[in-house]
């Protein structure tokens, strides 16, 4: 990688000291927004990475009871996956330069991700009204705690969302507003991968 | 050498990419309230830092009251003494330490450092501040809340932590995890942005051999806060759920007051786990920039290069990335497979591979400078000493065999205060003398100084040293009080009171300090831009202090690494980062033949 072969220069050495050779100011050529963006979905990897290395350390015990997931999930899981393939949409055509399709794809995704929260509380209602609290057993406290704070992120994500739309309300054309259509597809992929694969290891017992 | 050996160098257009949309701030309030200056955060982060760091140097006095006199002071009963552990070093840590090195330090000296306008993402920066700030804040509350703040030790150890029998329990322990949780959402707004400026807004010429090693410590250290924090904050939000929600992530069945709680199958180790996966990395989020700062400051007051600069960064680089396996070397009690324990102290070892590498490299690159004994320097070799002292203790307490009997008294107690306690403030004291007068445009008052590095750097070891002895006769860590213990001597209690009366003095030392920073503000010498002539950019601003956008109309560019000490044919003794080759050279009579010897790595 590019940060390596930076790394290995020594800058004491007159050839490799030379400021002609060594104009680029920047370690990666994406831009900086995206930059940002990337590491942040590296921390949230590593806190998602820990919780479910806990749920999993916690699964093997024999006395665990697994909860009997309702069908909506699966049907979340649809909506999750339709809301994130709107977003790409919406960036496909930021990059052909039309914003009648951004619109259309960000405000089908943004529509799609409320209907999937909307559904995720209506599981939680389900598994309490059929007694699964959440105290009664650690299977139960993974559950709502894992789906939450997946949840609590998507919110997270609807409030970046909610300024793209306000850009383009604004008037802003295609070109303007591509780079941040392009970090909300970004996101809702990362948090789709996210959630299919706590859904998978929910579904593994 | 170097420089100097450039014939003729093309000429160079001042950056044009890299300019940076900067926010201008329209009232008083965004200027210096609500501002997005990243100058103006890392003072708002240092007084902050330093004010609730005065709460836990008060505290650590109440602590020693009781143990140098026990059963004398009527307002110390045992609770209090657990809360006052507690909240001492939870404080220190994260809310002193942590946040002044890479709040403070980092958001004034990165840009300035790399040569850019400002934080690439200001705004956010600034809520990382104000979101600090109310997390200091909460955690200030829970000193008011009924029960007080919590008792649980710094490590929050489920289940004591939550059950009734523990001081804070009831809204002490909440009020801490919430206050962590906010500390580590700001955190990590503002470390996105350190990773991010140092990576993408360096400006030209500026490569990453050439960045200061402040930076790359500074780098490097929140590369593992924005790893490690995650860490404390699953565990933070998972007993929040079993304190609040009754849930069971972390407590087994228990019986308590002869009643069988309604918790069932949490397993506490795996806090333990989640604590250290962070709370050693978190080791070297404080040693790293102490590390980078360290070295410069050595660079600049002996006026030589740092000896084995990529060295240097490499071994940052590889301390930061082995310090995330060597977390379960502070469990070795917690009954673990022997196996893991022979894992854990092998690791722990191999850190010290590259951790001594960089004491030889500090003494090597003071070996035959022209050391100067200025204050900054003062603090630069009181630290090497007193991490050579607190690292070698280290060593002891990695070999299991070692660890188990020593484990939970005051050796561990005295070496984790040498080595991250001590250590790493005397840093912060020698950085803040080093950079105060770019920040002020004023020197720090020498003599004054002095009194505050002599007493505190003599009164650290008459404290810990001590406390070494101490853990050897068996003397445990966290008890209220030892008065009736037969296996410990009398002369032991002497030893205790020795302590507290120097903990006393060494405390109303840090007042001269303080002192010193408001009276140096208004009546210090004069500094001038560049007052110890050092090479790199935050000392070559237009102004001093440096305004709005750190730099004159265009950003400098730089053409050599920041170490250009000595070059032979120079006019002075040092080249800044951004001077133009051709201006280097006193004339023509000057050796620019190159052939002087170089640096050998």
């Amino acid at each position: 990688m590019n940060i390596f072969r930076q790394m290995m220069v020594k800058p004491w050495l007159t050839e490799q000291g030379a400021v002609v050779e060594l104009l680029d100011e920047r370690t990666f050529s994406q831009p900086t927004p995206k930059i940002g963006l990337r590491l942040f979905l590296i921390v949230v990897a590593v806190f998602f990475s820990l919780m479910l290395s806990a749920y999993i350390e916690r699964k093997v015990f024999s006395d665990w009871n697994s909860l009997s997931l309702p069908w909506l999930l699966w049907l979340n899981t649809a909506i999750l996956i339709a809301s994130s393939m709107a977003m790409h949409y919406a960036l496909v055509n930021a990059r052909r330069g039309q914003i009648d399709g951004v619109k259309t794809g960000l405000s089908a995704g943004g529509v799609l991700t409320f209907a999937f929260l909307v559904g995720q509380l209506l599981a939680w209602r389900e598994l309490v009204a059929t007694g699964y609290y959440v105290s009664l057993d650690p299977a139960n406290a993974f559950f709502y705690m894992l789906t939450g704070v997946h949840g609590v992120h998507l919110i997270g994500g609807l409030v970046a969302w909610w300024r793209t739309m306000a850009k383009i309300r604004r008037g802003q054309d295609a070109v303007q507003v591509r780079l941040s259509v392009d970090l909300c597809a970004v996101y809702w992929h990362f948090l789709l991968l996210i959630w299919l694969v706590l859904f998978a290891l929910m579904l593994l017992t | 050498m170097v420089d100097a050996a450039h014939d003729q160098v093309d000429f160079v257009p001042p950056a044009e990419v890299g300019e940076m949309e900067l926010y201008h701030p329209k009232s008083w309030l965004t200027k210096y309230v609500f501002s997005q200056d990243a100058k103006v955060i890392a003072i708002q982060y240092s007084f902050t830092a330093i004010a609730i760091g005065m709460v836990a140097l008060v505290l650590s006095w109440m602590m020693r009251l009781q143990l140098g006199f026990p059963e004398t002071f009527s307002f110390i009963e045992a609770e209090d003494y657990y809360q006052f552990i507690t909240m001492h070093g939870m404080i220190m840590v994260i809310y002193l330490l942590t946040a002044l090195f890479l709040g403070g330090f980092g958001n004034y000296l990165i840009p300035l450092m790399v040569g850019a306008r400002d934080m690439v993402f200001p705004y956010v920066n600034m809520l990382s501040y104000w979101i600090y700030l109310l997390a200091v804040l909460v955690l200030l509350a829970s000193f008011f809340v009924p029960g007080g703040p919590t008792g649980a030790g710094w490590t929050l150890y489920p289940p004591q932590a939550i059950l009734s029998g523990t001081p804070g329990s009831e809204g002490g322990i909440l009020l801490m995890l919430i206050s962590l949780a906010l500390f580590i959402v700001g955190f990590t707004m503002g470390g996105l942005n350190y990773v991010v400026t140092v990576l993408q807004a360096r400006t030209r010429g500026m490569t990453l051999m050439r960045l200061p090693l402040t930076i790359w410590g500074i780098f490097t250290a929140t590369v593992l806060a924005l790893l490690a924090f995650p860490a404390l904050f699953v565990g933070a939000v998972m007993m929040t759920l079993d304190r609040m929600l009754g849930t069971s992530f972390f407590m087994p069945g228990i019986v308590q007051f002869g009643e069988q709680m309604q918790y069932g199958g949490g397993s506490p180790v795996l806090f333990q786990h989640l604590f250290w996966f962070f709370g050693h990395p978190e080791v070297y989020i404080v040693a790293l920039p102490a590390f980078g700062i360290v070295s410069d400051l050595i660079s600049v007051h002996a006026r030589r290069h740092v000896f084995g600069y990529r060295l240097m960064v490499w071994a940052i680089v590889i301390i930061g990335a082995l310090s995330f396996v060597v977390w379960a070397h502070h469990m070795y009690v917690s009954g673990m497979n022997p196996w893991f324990g022979f894992f854990f102290a092998t690791t722990t070892l191999i850190i010290a591979v590259p951790t001594a590498i960089k004491v030889y490299n500090w003494v090597l690159t003071l070996w035959r400078g022209n050391i100067k004994l200025t204050l900054p320097m003062l603090f630069a070799l009181g630290f090497i000493v007193t991490f050579v002292n607190g690292g070698i203790t280290g060593l002891f307490l990695g070999n299991v065999v070692v660890d188990v009997p020593l484990s939970d008294t005051m050796f561990v107690v005295a070496h984790f205060h040498m080595v991250m306690g001590v250590a790493p403030i005397l840093v912060v004291f020698g950085a803040i003398y080093h950079w105060y007068p770019k920040m002020t445009g004023r020197m720090l008052n020498v003599p004054m100084g002095q009194i505050h590095f002599w007493i505190t750097f003599l009164g650290a070891y008459a404290i810990f040293l001590p406390l070494h002895y101490l853990g050897f006769l068996g003397v445990p860590r966290r008890y209220y009080e030892m008065t009736d213990t037969s296996f410990i001597p009398q002369s032991a209690e002497t030893l205790n009171a020795f302590v507290t009366v120097i903990a006393l003095i060494v405390g109303v030392a840090q007042l001269v300090f303080l002192f010193n920073i408001g009276w140096s503000m208004v009546k210090g010498k004069k500094s001038g831009p560049n007052p110890w002539r050092a090479t790199s950019l935050e000392w070559q601003t237009a102004t001093t202090p440096p305004g709005h956008g750190n730099f004159g109309p265009t950003l400098p560019v730089v053409y050599r690494w920041a170490y250009a000490f000595g070059l032979p044919g120079a006019k002075d003794d040092y080249v800044p980062q951004n001077m133009h080759p051709d201006q280097v050279a006193i004339g023509d009579t000057a050796d620019l033949s190159g052939t002087a010897a170089q640096p050998a790595e």
